[in-house]
């Protein structure tokens, strides 16, 4: 497993720069346009706050989330299927004493290590738009990891199945751009018509945002039982997630 | 038929089988490879070799039969087995985002060498290889030949005993073929054991000191080229063409003439001893052709005889 990611890492390097610099782009850009934008005009025309906050604060947790969803589902799509499917790398892996769950496990831990490096610059982002309220700001990085996580290992596992790109599309379509808009990212999820909004607790995405909110806006104590099962939540969908990843690259490379 | 002693063989199969669902894609077959013999899988498209192989390579798992690689089983000791192999697969499986250089050091690591001792063996075998002045460079614009050069220099980054080679030149040009065979032989000198496949007749003469034809998922033929030769062909053949409309006509003519006639669309083919004696018979019974040509039985004319002349796909 320690081998593949080192394998992750040596790859990344040539191309660390670029990333970085695009990891602060799109937080300053969303900040920018729907807290600065948007949330002024919002809290111009009315008194109200959000869960106390300003609409910045209150938008800044929602898209921590949000970006690591995205990251976690594009690092997990094509990447995935190219090690399989198009330069084969994978197969060369398995030729040697790695295992097939070795090269799953590494490419998961390499996701979640470019997770906390996008989110870091995610939270340094915010700081610097002054829309942190609490020093917890350090726990909702690797929370907002956990909500990737949780996206992440199903996906890796589901990419491994695949022999062609067509149905990421699909995934993104319908999958990451609903739950992106719908699961409490940039608004309270109590505003939706009242029989949408048990469909949040299925959301994945709305546990992750609910539970960085918390955590950004210091709020956590006042629901300490909500934020645990947050955590279990995601944290059961990331362990199912890699279980079932080692299982789908075990029958391909096995298997064909 | 040579067949060494099965406990010194460094591959001993009896009956391996390998199934996919219903479909049955090597079919029981026997063999034995000695240490430091070149030993080759020939056959059609689809006859099993790549399915023996990665039964070898311990990336496919046995159906039925037994089969015991550096006298380990596949089936319980396949990373202890893959430390030791080196694998050179059908298609190249090549990282594309790194040097060339980087691709043999990450490979190495993944057999747990020292990073040191990954860059002292990746610069030994750029050397070996020819690609020196390439090792900074990135994969992606290197031509085939130097790509199939590439990968044969990292399936040797483990100093591997068995070398397992799938089709290794297939869809490079003849200097880099010849390039390569000659890196083989190299290999082969100093006691490394090769198993390849190929459909390449010339290939398997170069390189094979034994060889088995495969056909329809078995092993329909076993034993040297030229054992190969002298069992299913003759010393010589003769290839006739005639003009238009002629061949039609000769029905019966060539009868006697040689150990084996064969009828094909475009000419007629006479296997014998003595190629020249045949043309000279033929002309005394007034047969008359546009072109003749007397050559050596190859290889080729032994897979043709064993796997039939249809197209398979």
């Amino acid at each position: 497993m320690v081998r593949v990611l080192e394998h992750r890492i040596l790859q990344y390097r040539r191309t660390y720069r670029a990333s970085i610099f695009g990891s602060f782009v799109s937080p300053v850009l969303f900040l920018t346009a729907m807290g600065l934008g948007l949330g002024g005009y919002v809290s111009g025309s009315s008194t109200q706050t959000f869960e106390g906050a300003t609409y910045l604060q209150f938008l800044a947790p929602g898209l921590l989330g949000a970006a690591l969803m995205q990251t976690a589902a594009g690092e997990s799509m094509f990447p995935i299927l190219g090690g399989l499917q198009w330069n084969r790398i994978y197969h060369a892996m398995y030729a040697t004493p790695i295992r097939p769950r070795d090269i799953a496990l590494g490419n998961i831990v390499w996701i979640a290590i470019r997770l906390m490096l996008v989110g870091t610059v995610f939270a340094f982002v915010t700081l610097a738009f002054g829309a942190v309220r609490s020093p917890l700001v350090v726990l909702a990085v690797p929370a907002a990891v956990l909500t990737g996580l949780a996206f992440a290992t199903p996906i890796v596992a589901f990419a491994a199945t695949q022999r062609r790109p067509d149905v990421f599309s699909t995934i993104f379509r319908f999958g990451i751009t609903p739950l992106f808009l719908l699961s409490g990212t940039f608004f309270p999820i109590e505003t939706l018509p009242t029989w949408l909004q048990p469909l949040a607790w299925l959301s994945p995405l709305w546990h992750g945002v609910s539970l960085c909110r918390s955590l950004m806006l210091g709020t956590i104590g006042d629901d300490p039982l909500l934020a645990l099962i947050h955590v279990f939540v995601l944290a059961a969908i990331a362990i199912a997630g890699t279980l079932a990843a080692f299982r789908t690259f075990d029958r391909r490379l096995v298997g064909g | 038929m040579p067949t060494p002693a099965s406990e010194s063989s460094l591959i001993h199969a009896r009956g391996l089988t390998k199934r996919f669902g219903s479909f049955t894609a090597v079919d029981a077959i026997d063999f034995d490879v000695a240490p430091g013999e070149a030993f080759g899988f020939l056959g059609p498209n689809g006859a099993g070799k790549t399915s023996t192989m990665r039964m070898i390579g311990c990336t496919s798992p046995v159906t039925g039969g037994t089969l015991s690689v550096l006298g380990m089983d596949p089936n319980h000791d396949g990373a202890r087995i893959r430390s030791r192999l080196g694998v050179v697969p059908q298609q190249d499986t090549l990282d594309n985002e790194l040097t060339v250089r980087e691709n043999l050091i990450i490979y190495g690591r993944y057999f747990g060498l020292a990073r040191d001792e990954c860059r002292r063996r990746a610069d030994e075998l750029l050397e070996f290889v020819q690609l020196s002045d390439r090792g900074t460079d990135l994969v992606e614009p290197l031509s085939g030949g130097m790509k199939r050069r590439l990968t044969i220099a990292r399936s040797l980054i483990n100093e591997p005993e068995l070398m397992l080679l799938d089709e290794p030149t297939t869809g490079l040009d003849p200097q880099a073929r010849h390039l390569l065979w000659d890196r083989l032989y190299r290999l082969k000198q100093r006691g490394v054991t090769l198993v390849l496949t190929t459909h390449y007749m010339d290939e398997a003469e170069q390189l094979c000191d034994r060889l088995v034809v495969m056909d329809k998922a078995k092993i329909v033929a076993e034993g040297s080229p030229l054992q190969l030769i002298a069992r299913y062909s003759t010393r010589e053949v003769a290839e006739f063409r005639f003009a238009p409309g002629v061949q039609e006509k000769l029905d019966g003519s060539f009868n006697g003439l040689a150990d084996r006639i064969e009828w094909l669309p475009d000419r007629v083919l006479l296997y014998a001893y003595d190629g020249e004696q045949v043309v000279a018979a033929s002309r005394e019974r007034g047969i008359v052709p546009e072109t003749v040509l007397v050559r050596r039985s190859t290889l080729e004319d032994v897979f043709l005889r064993l796997t039939g002349r249809s197209l398979i796909d």
